[in-house]
């Protein structure tokens, strides 16, 4: 299966994965209006993206979910809400209840709380755009890549 | 000082309505040009970005990667009152030079409004009574091959025709990369160029500051060169490329050497150069064992001494007055190859006076050149390689129309890499990822990006010298080379039109 891979190597801690990743969620949430262009959807709003930047003197990578095999997260979920679909990790917000068991679980720090008191994580752009993640897109560098590895 | 005399040249114009204070242009930017206010007062939750103009080199790092398209560069507005003599540029120059005692530095090629020739030349193609011949539906040959050729057909005992062609280089099509010194240009700069080269059947050339040992594996697409500094010239050196080139003068800087700081002469680069960590590696201005065609000779031999004369020597000079005669001397001096290196071409720092006053055009030293060795009868001796700013793949079928077996780019692989012409090489700090040894810097230059970039700008070149030549009736780059008939002079006047051995056009 094809996932997001980050090397670190070229990741230039340039967060531009962020502002596409939240762009291309933002998008989705406000209407059709928002989807084409970042300047509006984004304008004045801190952002929420699903990827982060972890970053420590010159060293910086994308951190985001890895659609883990076996993930601790799904096994952990008490209600359900997050499922194995095609081996991607989905989060069904109208049963996540928010207790963030999830969160404590993933050694990848890869989930995060949204404004909607649900969970949130990458779901690799599969419900937003098909094709590419966004935030493999719209990485300068290549240091973002979605393939499939052994 | 209190009076500050410079004015910046360029403004940052962010259009406010687009920025999201991302801060993507705060973080790319090495120059420190903008600034994140996190609390700017209004009701913006994001903060608000503001700038310094005076900080910006205009290299368009943030505008290339501003994801709203709120930023651009404009020229500053500011000026002095009108004058055609004392114009803003020379003002500015006199102050900074005033302010600090210093010669201008510069980098890049000479940007000041001389005359290109390339585009007071045009080409011709078919009409009616040859025919022009289509690339996509018929074979079309450029390869080229640059080396001595040889002067007769020699036959064995047996008859049959003895191999004696001396030692040679194949490219598939007349281009190479030309030298870029790894120290000059970065690691990754240097690996872009190595896989491009390898990829396309090409070569590219190390420039003076030695070979790094990982880059060995691409020496069958590589040119080792020897300069005044003889920087990282060793016996594997030497062996570990296709051909070997000897550097005796610059376009973009003939007549004087170069200098690398010490504060770039680290790690890997004092390894490879083979210079004390911290202390400036000084190219001198002559190589002080050459003053003399014969001297040249001596060095030619040593080189091919050294690789067991299997390599070609090319010989590359700056395209100054004279180039011609001295072009007939280094083709008796045994080198296989002559490069000739216009004004136009670029540095990674020289003074800015000599860089921008120095030298001659490289549509007239190739001219003049190709013209005295067919004269003298010497021109198989020698291939003529010509380097100084192509600028596309219609300067190249020129050239090769002037009678040059290939050319050089160096400009405009960089410019493919992401080089903006910012011209601030000499400051190190790059925000492209290659003039730089800034180690962030460096990996901004993804070589398996830049790699294909430069494959793609040159099969698209190719595509194009395809094209042009279908146009004129000709399948192979051979049938073009030194064929001035397919070329014609627009408002050139009759010297220069006899230097460059064109008729104008309507004649």
């Amino acid at each position: 299966m094809k996932r997001v891979y980050v090397n670190e190597k070229w990741c230039l801690g340039c967060h531009l994965c962020e502002y596409y990743c939240a762009f291309a969620s933002v998008g989705e949430a406000n209407g059709e209006q928002n989807k084409k262009d970042m300047a509006r959807a984004l304008k004045d709003i801190k952002i929420n993206p699903k990827i982060n930047i972890e970053e420590n003197g010159g060293v910086s990578f994308a951190v985001s979910c890895r659609h883990c095999e076996e993930p601790l997260c799904v096994k952990s979920c008490i209600t359900g809400a997050l499922s194995v679909s095609d081996g991607v990790i989905a989060i069904d917000k109208e049963q996540c209840i928010g207790c963030y068991t999830c969160i404590l679980i993933c050694p990848y720090g890869a989930i995060s709380t949204s404004e909607d008191g649900a969970v949130q994580k990458c779901e690799l752009c599969v419900k937003t755009a098909a094709g590419t993640p966004a935030c493999v897109k719209g990485c300068p560098n290549g240091a973002i890549v979605f393939e499939e590895r052994g | 000082m209190a009076v500050n005399f410079l004015y910046p040249d360029y403004e940052v114009a962010r259009n406010y309505d687009r920025c999201i204070a991302c801060r993507v242009c705060e973080r790319q930017c090495a120059n420190e040009v903008h600034e994140y206010l996190a609390d700017a007062g209004g009701t913006s939750a994001a903060g608000k970005m503001v700038c310094d103009d005076a900080k910006c080199v205009n290299c368009h790092r943030c505008v290339s990667l501003c994801p709203t398209r709120a930023l651009k560069i404009v020229r500053s507005s500011n000026t002095y009152k009108e004058n055609t003599n004392w114009n803003g540029k020379t003002i500015n120059e006199l102050y900074r030079q005033a302010g600090t005692g210093g010669v201008l530095l510069s980098s890049m090629g000479n940007p000041e409004d001389y005359p290109v020739y390339f585009d007071k030349i045009l080409l011709n193609a078919s009409q009616v009574t040859n025919p022009s011949i289509d690339p996509l539906r018929e074979p079309m040959e450029t390869k080229s091959f640059l080396g001595a050729k040889p002067q007769n057909i020699q036959r064995g005992h047996d008859g049959k025709i003895k191999n004696n062609l001396g030692p040679h280089l194949t490219l598939s099509m007349p281009v190479m990369f030309s030298a870029m010194s790894y120290g000059s240009i970065s690691y990754n700069a240097h690996e872009s160029l190595a896989r491009a080269a390898e990829e396309l059947g090409i070569l590219y050339n190390t420039g003076e500051g030695g070979l790094h040992e990982d880059f060995y594996r691409y020496g069958k697409n590589t040119i080792v060169q020897v300069a005044s500094g003889r920087f990282g010239v060793h016996p594997d050196y030497l062996n570990s490329g296709a051909a070997m080139e000897i550097k005796m003068g610059q376009g973009a800087k003939p007549g004087i050497g170069g200098h690398l700081p010490g504060a770039k002469i680290v790690g890997d680069i004092s390894r490879t150069r083979m210079v004390p960590e911290g202390s400036d590696a000084i190219s001198p201005a002559p190589h002080h064992d050459i003053y003399s065609i014969e001297d040249l000779r001596q060095l030619v031999y040593s080189l091919k001494e050294a690789t067991d004369y299997k390599k070609p020597v090319i010989v590359k000079i700056a395209a100054v007055h004279n180039v011609a005669v001295i072009a007939s001397g280094i083709a008796r001096s045994g080198a296989d190859i002559i490069a000739i290196d216009g004004f136009r071409g670029g540095t990674g720092a020289a003074p800015t006076r000599i860089r921008d006053h120095v030298g001659i055009p490289v549509e007239l030293a190739l001219a003049a050149t190709d013209k005295r060795l067919r004269d003298e009868g010497i021109r198989d001796n020698v291939s003529i390689v010509v380097g100084g700013s192509i600028r596309s793949s219609a300067d190249i079928v020129k050239a090769v129309a002037l009678g040059a077996d290939c050319v050089y780019i160096a400009t405009a692989a960089l410019l493919a890499l992401g080089c903006h012409l910012c011209r601030s090489c000499h400051a190190g700090k790059c925000n492209w990822g290659i003039a730089t040894q800034i180690p962030e810097l460096v990996k901004r230059l993804n070589p398996e990006i830049g790699a294909g970039r430069l494959v793609n700008l040159l099969t698209a070149w190719q595509h194009e010298i395809k094209e042009m030549m279908g146009g004129m009736g000709i399948n192979s780059i051979e049938s073009l080379k030194g064929n001035r008939l397919m070329l014609r002079g627009v408002g050139l006047n009759e010297k220069e039109l006899e230097i460059l051995g064109i008729k104008h056009a309507g004649e």
